[in-house]
């Protein structure tokens, strides 16, 4: 990753994406498992607005890569979709760092559903069954926590002092 | 731009893992960095599993244990006469002709409990290329067949059960020999059978078994009980369902079978979709 450059902190960024890739394998029971959002998805969005100069699009399509690996996913399946949210998100950063939290939860919403839409279209090409329409809750869900997912992190990142 | 290059790169690594299975190498490194992740997640189970093994009582063990014991000794009486029958079959095979091997090597394996792509049904095991596991390899529980290798990992494999979408398995049926493909149907707990003609001889209650064309399952093993027929008049072909006998969403140990030669079949038949041309002629 990007931690080599002489700035502090690149093992929390490191850290929180590996905890999150952790929670996206974590056993859950069947009905929850519809609800799972895209913990990397909301964890890189973060970091690409908050230090667009270190988290973006190349960090963005590595995280997919090992995804794809540890889901068993085609290759480059949600790289791909992550590398362009983290693109999108670079563009919008400006906007978006000064609106509330709550706008920017809508802003994600709509991120998030781009990189599903990827995710389901590759899938569709490829001959996957389409998915039912609860693939559809966990977006909710991950937009819903992103306030959450906002605070701690930016406690997180004002703790360690990563810039 | 950044953006375009990746984009270009994910397009073409995606493609190439669809249709080639040329970036296996690529996967196997990148699955082997990401072990460490696998493993933490599944420790805690593994631990707490342990940790209530240690917590039984003695009392508890013992009983198990004479259970067991008395398992073991029944097997044993029927392990006896299956030998001599083996050896009858092979005595008979040899006077036909016909060159089929039965010897077969087991590996146990251990479910990782992670969760893989929610779009298909994928499980990892514990056990990869470093302990001799395979791509295609099948893959039963202590009932039947569960599915086969997906892909290979240094320390550990994803397998792909027999419930999945884009799985087929050629079947006979225990009873007559009729052979079809059992096709999955993205429910754990149901198979279709593909092309039963309406006048088959086919009951609700059938056990399957596993016909060994297409090569990637060794014959003879059970894979599905028959739950259901439903003739319509005016379709050409029965509707069948069947339970896989296997119990695809409980079974914590695996075994992994190698037959004599499979894995020089698995490689010619890289696709590890069990293929299911051959059988077609004959349903």
């Amino acid at each position: 990753m990007t931690g080599h450059r002489p700035r502090n902190g690149g093992g929390v960024i490191l850290l929180s994406f590996i905890i999150a890739l952790m929670l996206i394998i974590v056993p859950m029971p069947a009905w929850a498992q519809d609800f799972r959002p895209e913990w990397t998805a909301l964890i890189l969005l973060y970091w690409s607005l908050a230090l667009p100069e270190r988290v973006g699009v190349g960090v963005g399509w590595l995280v997919g890569l090992f995804q794809d690996a540890l889901l068993g996913t085609l290759l480059g399946q949600h790289a791909l979709a992550f590398a362009l949210i983290a693109f999108l998100a670079l563009r919008l950063h400006q906007h978006l760092r000064l609106v509330p939290v709550w706008q920017q939860a809508v802003v994600v919403l709509a991120l998030l559903v781009i990189a599903q839409l990827v995710i389901f279209w590759i899938n569709g090409m490829i001959g996957r069954p389409a998915p039912e329409w609860q693939a559809w809750a966990a977006i909710l869900v991950g937009a819903a926590l992103w306030p959450l997912v906002f605070h701690i992190m930016r406690g997180v990142r004002r703790r360690f002092q990563v810039q | 731009m950044r953006l375009v290059l990746l984009a270009t790169v994910s397009i073409l690594l995606m493609s190439l893992d669809h249709r080639e299975h040329l970036v296996e190498p690529v996967r196997e490194t990148v699955s082997g960095v990401v072990y460490p992740l696998r493993f933490v997640v599944d420790a805690p189970f593994s631990i707490a599993d342990r940790v209530t093994e240690r917590l039984a009582t003695r009392h508890q063990i013992m009983e198990e244990n004479r259970q067991l014991r008395d398992r073991h000794l029944a097997y044993h009486e029927r392990l006896q006469r299956m030998q001599a029958l083996e050896r009858e079959n092979e005595r008979l095979r040899d006077l036909l002709g016909s060159s089929e091997r039965l010897d077969t090597e087991v590996v146990i394996a251990e479910l990782m409990r992670v969760e893989l792509d929610p779009h298909t049904h994928l499980v990892e095991i514990d056990r990869g290329s470093g302990q001799g596991v395979f791509v295609g390899q099948p893959v039963l529980d202590a009932s039947g067949v569960m599915g086969q290798v997906d892909r290979v990992g240094p320390r550990s494999a994803s397998v792909r059960l027999i419930s999945d979408p884009s799985h087929a398995i050629p079947v006979e049926n225990n009873r007559n020999g009729l052979r079809t493909v059992a096709l999955g149907s993205g429910d754990p707990q149901r198979l279709e059978l593909a092309n039963v003609p309406g006048n088959a001889d086919i009951r609700e209650g059938d056990l399957l078994t596993a016909s060994g064309l297409g090569g990637a399952f060794p014959r003879g093993y059970p894979v599905a009980r028959v739950r259901s027929v439903e003739v319509e008049a005016g379709e050409p072909f029965a509707r069948v369902t069947a339970e896989p006998v296997a119990e695809l969403d409980r079974s914590r140990k695996l075994l992994l079978v190698s037959v004599a030669g499979a894995e020089a079949a698995a490689e010619q038949e890289e696709d590890g979709a069990a293929a299911d041309d051959e059988s077609e002629d004959e349903s």
